[in-house]
């Protein structure tokens, strides 16, 4: 196996049971890992464990088994929070990065948004850092506009600082675009929006899984990411926000564990940042979250971002072999994650998917929930093959002889 | 499955060669849908002549090369046809007007697109509402 001498490819495959079935009859070439990774026998066990060693609720019961769920809970809390340089007291569990943005929306967004406000995004978001303040501003009678892009796929910084003129409450920006694989300037665009007042939303969802990630370098007011993407359970994800923050914010859903004092007339909040976590919590996935934290730093979070800038590097120069292959997507590496979203003549990237499946490569084919950013790039769809820990150059050759075979039945 | 069987001479003919792609001047009947799966979409305008005969009939569209070849031979079979045809029409005529190629249960959404699109502007058009019903909208 060709390896990029970076992760001990070998050993990190053997943590993955996924990794052993085939499919098709053949090797499993996964390579949709911007959509949801998988999950090594760590996170999977600490599942099991939970289930059938001390399932049970957190912090009401005081039997042992409680104190033991509560304990694995918040020291999960405190891994995940740490892993991206935060406080346990800044972290609300919560779904995913879509419930974050959401929850940013209600608890936030209800209070401190006004009729005539500006709300800030930008052209490369997920639908989950769009569709959220497009409703918070169609209820408020805002306005919502977004930052454009430079024709190699970056952020324009000077369509950026203009709308920053016009004084926005809030900038929503993705720290790294789930299509073209940008790693934006987060802290210089959280600096400018913060000396221009507004509130700062970073969605992390593509960039913790793949880079070291410090949110007290570039103090973004609220950041958000997913589980599942970074080789955790689905159902469960972070919101940080400064501890003030949560404090002065309103409770997203009302209901039981959020509550400090219920009256029939009216009720207070618990502290933070259990004011924002209504009802059960989702204890199993949260302690998987913990589990996928652990296995990541055992890597090193440099080594899996190294990992990836070699992956991404040889299929760069790999995939540019084949006639028809047209990719987009800043060249600059230093500027990219490991994620090639590309085009095969005139192939539609359903059918280019449906010929790789048969020869066992999973790739991600469609709008990659970011419509306006198709638009942009004025197609309807992109294939998109996105690397993580467990990816070779063998894969990324498998990905090379199946867009070779598409070419053949396609006629390219 | 076998792609090669998916993608045979025939559909990626109509796929780069669509027949009846284009808009009519006039037109009775309208309709348009998209796969949110995919993204596919597909419109379809009818000209209704005497008879309530489908006089003529385009489509224009993107997507994948099974919905837009699946909605281009639909409209050259619906031409000239009485438009209670288009009731008549199934899914099991679809696959066999696209030779029965063995679709998985995600791509049967993008064959059938543009028997949905014709099904739901003819029945408007008739005074009728079309309910979905033979499994043009499910993937299982």
């Amino acid at each position: 196996m060709l390896k990029t001498e970076v992760l001990d490819i070998e050993k990190v495959r053997a943590d993955f049971p996924i990794l052993s079935r085939t499919v098709h009859g053949k090797r499993l070439v996964y390579l949709d890992n911007s959509n949801t990774t998988h999950k090594p026998r760590a996170v999977i066990d600490a599942l099991v464990d939970y289930y059938s060693r001390y399932n049970s609720n957190v912090h009401r019961a005081v039997y042992l088994l409680a104190e033991e769920a509560t304990e694995s809970y918040e020291g999960a809390r405190r891994k995940v929070a740490g892993f991206v340089g935060a406080a346990a007291k800044e972290l609300v569990f919560v779904r995913g990065t879509t419930e974050a943005t959401n929850l940013v929306r209600f608890a936030w967004g209800e209070t401190n948004v006004k009729k005539g406000d500006l709300l800030v995004s930008t052209l490369m978001e997920h639908h989950s850092n769009i569709v959220p303040w497009q409703l918070l501003a169609k209820s408020k009678g805002a306005t919502l506009k977004f930052v454009g892009l430079r024709p190699d796929g970056t952020l324009d910084m000077e369509s950026f600082e203009s709308l920053l003129k016009e004084s926005p409450k809030l900038v929503a920006v993705t720290h790294c675009s789930n299509v073209l694989g940008t790693i934006n300037d987060v802290a210089k665009i959280c600096a400018k929006a913060s000396a221009a007042g507004a509130t700062t939303l970073v969605d992390g969802a593509q960039a913790v899984p793949h880079m070291p990630v410090d949110i007290k370098s570039f103090r973004p007011d609220f950041y958000a990411f997913s589980g599942h993407k970074m080789l955790g359970p689905t159902g469960i994800g972070a919101l940080l926000a400064r501890k003030e923050l949560l404090e002065e914010m309103e409770p997203f859903q009302g209901g039981g564990e959020m509550i400090r004092e219920v009256f029939l007339d009216h009720s207070t909040w618990n502290d933070v940042p259990y004011k924002f976590e209504a009802g059960t919590v989702n204890i199993a996935d949260a302690i998987g979250l913990g589990a996928a934290v652990d296995y990541l730093t055992s890597l090193s979070m440099d080594k899996v971002r190294e990992h990836e800038v070699r992956l991404l590097d040889y299929a760069l120069q790999a995939l540019a072999e084949v006639k028809g292959f047209h990719q987009y997507g800043p060249l600059d590496l230093k500027k990219r994650a490991g994620v090639v979203s590309f085009n095969f003549a005139d192939v539609h990237p359903h059918d280019l998917a449906t010929v790789l499946d048969e020869e066992g490569i999973a790739i991600r084919s469609g709008h990659h929930c970011a419509q306006p950013l198709m638009r942009w790039l004025d197609v309807t769809a992109t294939s998109r093959a996105s690397f993580h820990v467990y990816n070779s150059y063998d894969d990324v050759d498998a990905l090379k002889a199946g867009l070779k075979k598409a070419g053949g039945i396609f006629k390219v | 499955m076998s792609s090669a069987d998916i993608y045979r001479e025939l559909i990626l003919d109509y796929y780069r060669n669509p027949r009846n792609f284009g808009k009519l001047e006039k037109f009775d009947i309208d309709a348009r849908d998209t796969n949110p799966l995919c993204g596919d979409e597909v419109e379809i305008q009818i000209r209704v002549g005497g008879g309530q005969r489908i006089e003529d009939i385009k489509f224009v569209g993107k997507g994948c090369a099974i919905s837009q070849a699946s909605a281009s031979m639909l409209t050259e079979l619906a031409k000239g046809k009485k438009l209670d045809w288009v009731k008549e029409v199934t899914k099991e005529d679809i696959f066999k007007m696209l030779g029965n190629p063995d679709l998985g249960p995600s791509r049967v959404k993008c064959a059938l697109l543009g028997m949905k699109v014709l099904k739901t502007g003819v029945y408007g058009y008739l005074g009728a509402h079309y309910e979905d019903s033979d499994g043009s909208g499910d993937t299982v």
